[in-house]
């Protein structure tokens, strides 16, 4: 195993009944950065993120070819389970999506639903819940009312614990579909900043809209255009002197 | 490449929740079958016994000496006409209720009131609606028994199911939809003329198939306020039509039914049969009109 690539894709297509929404993409994607997926609306970068823990598939018409190698496995096989994968590839939602139960139901939701019940004790899971708050910074602002619903958060905070929820599984990977865009600035600011710690832990990939947020936040960079690949390189590369003639444009905001 | 180990096996936790979830979905599958069975055996029999009466001659043919001669023309056109007179009655009362309902009524105690009254009437027995309309259309209004009233007091017992459906079909219409409207200038009425009710029209025709259904089905409130189990009409040319005035009695198919599966002794199976059989017919015909229409118009609304 190659410890130096986290996911790695091959010759992946990906289809929604007739219409093929990616093409031969291969990319090969680093552990302990924040890679940002980027690119016109309908150019397959949300359907590239949700094909790394196969939750397109709900989905009846959705047929792939090809290969998406994830610690050594390619999660396509069929000996493949999808909850053991998506215990290891959590994924954060557009609009903050908490369950509408307590704050500390949702975090346990996940081990819950992972572990028999006989093995989890009051104290295991009080221990994972303030573990998992605190690496979010959401512990001090929670800690007194743990038992209210999440629903009733603010948006800033329900992302948070949507990230918070993923924790308690020990994810190696964290998927983001547009993390930021239901957020105020400086709710987007202290998320950023909260990505910026996981990724220590974790391997991130994001999708984004925001260019500047892919320019402050991100690594690396991927660019995609009908469902293609075009470029990736390092974000200061990809933003700085972009190999691509169509990258350029794009960045620059002149189309897309 | 060696072949690794994989990390994404299923643990011996997930095989057992696999199979719970693999046995949840036989139970409720079990439960679906359940509920179509006994609907086919129903139907199936209605068929097989039934088939050998239908005839056009049976379709066109009044019933005589009780019905146990003859046809079921006298009753089929009856409630034809009853089922239409219910419908002219009671779909813009309870379409422009079911309106007034969602857009314009203040959210308050009273309208909640309102709501509760409705939801609670369409849960009452059709026999207290029969009792109703006998009591308030014969016995206060001073009207004879006839087609007017069974039809006003179908209407009465089928108003909370179109009042609801309207509204229930009226708040599927999301509200940034009306938000957007009102931004532009339109009135309240324009809102819903053109984009509420385009975009709800399929909900609305819901309740329509049911009140129809519902309508030609009910034996309980027409036999009390003015069916009839035969009487003489005219049968020949363009009067056989029109055998029934407004402010008479009448002969419906519920009420046929009724009678011949009761009442008459040494009724012929078959014409019970063909009885069920035709109003079972007549209720499938009229509900794939409205579920053709509603896909059809359901087609065009996307969002």
């Amino acid at each position: 195993m190659n410890s130096s690539i986290s996911i790695d894709v091959r010759d992946f297509n990906l289809w929604y009944g007739d219409f093929q929404a990616l093409h031969h993409v291969s990319v090969e994607i680093k552990p302990g950065i924040i890679t940002s997926l980027i690119g016109p609306s309908g150019c397959g970068k949300t359907t590239l993120l949700r094909s790394f823990n196969r939750i397109n598939e709900r989905y009846g018409n959705v047929r792939t070819t090809g290969r998406i190698t994830i610690l050594g496995k390619n999660i396509l096989d069929e000996d493949v389970s999808v909850a053991s994968l998506r215990k290891r590839t959590g994924m954060v939602f557009q609009r903050p999506n908490p369950l509408p139960i307590s704050v500390y139901e949702n975090v346990i939701f996940g081990i819950k639903s992972h572990t028999p019940s006989s093995q989890l004790g009051r104290r295991v899971l009080d221990e994972a819940v303030e573990t998992a708050l605190r690496e979010v910074s959401l512990w001090e602002d929670v800690k007194d009312r743990l038992k209210s619903r999440a629903t009733e958060l603010t948006l800033e905070q329900q992302q948070k614990l949507c990230i918070a929820r993923l924790l308690p599984l020990k994810p190696d990977i964290i998927l983001m579909d547009e993390p930021c865009s239901a957020l105020d600035a400086a709710g987007i600011e202290r998320i950023e900043e909260l990505i910026g710690e996981l990724k220590r832990t974790f391997t991130i990939v994001m999708v984004t809209h925001n260019m500047a947020q892919a320019r402050r936040a991100s690594d690396e960079c991927i660019f995609m255009l009908m469902g293609e690949i075009i470029e990736h390189s390092a974000t200061v590369e990809l933003f700085g002197s972009p190999k691509h003639e169509k990258t350029g444009m794009y960045i620059e905001g002149r189309y897309g | 490449m060696r072949e690794m180990s994989n990390p994404f096996a299923p643990t011996a936790y997930e095989r057992r929740k696999a199979r719970t979830a693999r046995v949840m979905e036989y139970v409720f599958l079990a439960m679906g079958i359940a509920l179509i069975i006994p609907m086919l055996l129903i139907i199936g029999v209605i068929v097989v016994k039934g088939w050998p009466a239908l005839s056009w001659e049976y379709l066109t043919a009044n019933p005589m000496r009780g019905g146990a001669v003859g046809g079921i023309w006298g009753p089929l056109i009856g409630t034809f006409y009853l089922t239409v007179l219910c419908l002219l009655i009671v779909a813009p009362v309870g379409i422009l209720a079911g309106i007034y309902l969602n857009e314009y009524a203040p959210d308050n105690r009273l309208t909640r009131a309102i709501m509760i009254a409705v939801t609670s009437l369409a849960g009452v027995p059709s026999i207290v609606h029969a009792l109703f309309g006998l009591g308030a259309f014969v016995a206060a209004m001073h009207l004879n028994k006839s087609l007017l009233v069974a039809a006003a007091t179908l209407a009465v017992m089928t108003l909370p199911v179109m009042i609801t459906s309207t509204r229930e079909a009226l708040a599927a219409v999301p509200r940034n939809f009306r938000e957007a409207c009102w931004n532009l200038g339109a009135t309240r009425w324009q809102t819903i003329r053109t984009i509420v009710l385009p975009n709800s029209i399929s909900g609305i025709l819901t309740g329509v198939i049911l009140v129809v259904a519902r309508a030609a089905g009910e034996t309980a409130p027409i036999m009390l306020t003015g069916a009839v189990a035969s009487m003489w009409v005219e049968d020949e040319g363009w009067a056989k039509f029109t055998p029934y005035r407004l402010d008479e009695q009448f002969m419906a198919m519920a009420m046929h039914l009724n009678s011949i599966a009761r009442d008459v002794p040494g009724m012929p199976e078959s014409m019970k049969f063909g009885s069920a059989l035709v109003l079972l017919l007549l209720i499938l015909t009229i509900n794939s009109a409205a579920v053709a229409l509603r896909l059809y118009l359901r087609r065009r609304k996307r969002w």
